[in-house]
């Protein structure tokens, strides 16, 4: 397989987006490394074609962002909004992401293997969140769809406002935000958790072991009770 | 927005490289901030209190120094006066007095410079590439609430060998300045993040440690911020509990360093294998050289 070498120490930012972007569905160009990312912001965010992109290092902000289509792997760590607003997709840390991983992302799988920051999730839509360490606070707030896994601990008020997004945690939770609730973790749940831990490489952690967080649906239903009060 | 970058020289014998260390740092740091930039550098100790001073005129700083009998070093628009420890009273009183003068900030250790200008273009005219030292700390500023002006510019320094840089802002600065102006400390400028120096060095003259000093700043300092901080002999990092403010840390065998983003450590020799992590928010970190 050819592969296509993008080394940022020569060549701007601009220079890789603009090659990712011009890559048509059915491109023979399947395979991108990009050196010497230095943490610079917006790397390959935007791509729209199935082919697979390795980052050699850490990235900055946005990496991945609106990904479409493609498998975006980082070597390294990955600055604020990786994979934000994902419609599909692959994208994979292999280090520690920085704050609101996966934010709004409407689909596609999202796997950070070392810890993501605060607000990871925030406000997802359907995109299926894997991190193999810790989760900051504010982590799910107002998830309206799609599942945030999260191996080690969840910062406080997990869950925020949550809407109808399924969380599960293997650690401990320091505390649940508003409306956010533990909910029994039935045969489907389990069956479910299993296949995406083992999609995502976790194949060694027992699903049973989870809990299972969502809405406890008071918040975004109006009550006819409350009618007076307006 | 804004930038801040720090740099702690874990092991002796790397002071040469503090400076020019620190200067590509700031320099990475424009985007973050380019109307104005600072720096705090701790260099060698020796038997006089530096002074750094910004407002004389090139010709009024001989005289100055002739009046004093001290050396005065001018770099660009600031100048460091050298004061005998037992003359330090009487030389600061002596400055006070002088119109034009600003006192920008006073240690064994410490000198600081800040000005208006790219921060690359601030880094060159004080010749911070060149300066030695065991730790430094800068900001690049993007003015969102006051003018853009040298007062405006960070580092604060409210006490001797103490400095703060700030990105973030404040909300009840006015109040906490009250009270501290009431514990008989001393404002020069209307800004936030001299309240957040002030506090600091409010709370470390009433016994506490720099890390103790900052985390009881969490309780009563309302608004968002990341800190970096400089002591004779430490240097420390607190993010706010909401932790708006993004902060990368990096640590090898040989120094400590703090970006915005990690951008700005990436010319740091060793940093491919450095560990590099992203501070948690509301947890001091610290660390100190043996006095």
């Amino acid at each position: 397989m050819n592969v296509a070498t993008i080394d940022l120490a020569e060549h701007p930012t601009r220079t890789l987006n603009a090659a990712l972007h011009a890559l048509r569905s059915d491109t023979n160009e399947t395979y991108w490394r990009v050196l010497n990312p230095r943490g610079k912001h917006a790397l390959a965010a935007g791509v729209d074609a199935p082919v697979r992109v390795e980052i050699a290092g850490h990235a900055g902000y946005y990496c991945a962002g609106m990904n479409k289509h493609a498998t975006v792997v980082i070597e390294g760590n990955a600055g604020n909004g990786v994979a934000e607003n994902m419609m599909s997709g692959h994208v994979l840390v292999q280090g520690d992401a920085s704050a609101a991983a996966g934010a709004t992302a409407h689909g596609g799988f999202l796997v950070i293997r070392g810890n993501a920051a605060a607000r990871c999730g925030i406000s997802m839509k359907g995109v299926d969140i894997v991190v193999g360490g810790n989760v900051g606070h504010m982590s799910a707030f107002m998830a309206q769809a799609g599942t945030l896994t999260v191996l080690g601990d969840a910062g406080e008020n997990l869950g925020d406002s949550i809407f109808e997004a399924e969380i599960f945690v293997r650690g401990t939770v320091a505390s649940l935000g508003s409306d956010c609730i533990e909910k029994p973790m039935r045969a489907e749940h389990v069956a479910a958790l299993a296949a995406r831990l083992r999609e995502s490489g976790f194949e060694y952690a027992d699903p049973a072991t989870f809990r299972r967080y969502g809405s406890a649906r008071k918040l975004y239903h109006f009550r006819s009770d409350n009618a007076g009060a307006y | 927005m804004c930038g801040i970058v720090g740099l702690f020289l874990k092991r002796p014998g790397q002071e040469a490289s503090l400076g020019a260390h620190l200067a590509v740092m700031l320099a990475t740091m424009r985007d973050r901030g380019p109307d104005s930039a600072g720096f705090a550098i701790y260099g060698t100790e020796n038997e006089y209190i530096k002074l750094t001073l910004r407002g004389a005129a090139e010709a009024d700083l001989q005289g100055l120094a002739d009046m004093l009998d001290v050396r005065v070093d001018l770099l660009s628009t600031h100048a460091v006066l050298h004061a005998p420890v037992e003359k330090f009273p009487a030389i600061r009183e002596k400055l006070g007095s002088l119109p034009g003068i600003t006192i920008v900030g006073a240690g064994r250790r410490m000198v600081l410079f800040k000005e208006v200008g790219l921060p690359e273009d601030v880094a060159a005219r004080f010749g911070l590439p060149r300066m030695a030292g065991t730790h430094g700390i800068g900001h690049t500023r993007m003015a969102t609430e006051s003018a853009v002006t040298t007062d405006g510019a960070h580092p604060y320094t409210t006490g001797m060998d103490q400095c703060l840089v700030h990105n973030g802002s404040l909300s009840n600065h006015n109040s906490v300045r009250r009270r501290l102006i009431r514990e008989g400390l001393h404002f020069e400028t209307e800004n936030d993040t001299e309240v957040a120096a002030a506090y600091l060095s409010w709370r470390m003259r009433e016994g506490d440690s720099l890390e103790t000093a900052l985390y009881a700043s969490l309780n009563d300092l309302d608004g968002f911020f990341t800190f970096v901080v400089g002591t004779r002999t430490g240097f420390a990092v607190l993010r706010d509990p909401i932790s708006c403010k993004p902060a990368v840390l990096a640590e090898t065998d040989d120094w400590v360093a703090f970006g915005s983003e990690y951008r700005a450590l990436v010319d740091l020799p060793g940093i491919e294998n450095a560990r590099v992590w992203e501070p948690v928010p509301a947890r001091v970190y610290a660390w100190e050289h043996a006095a």
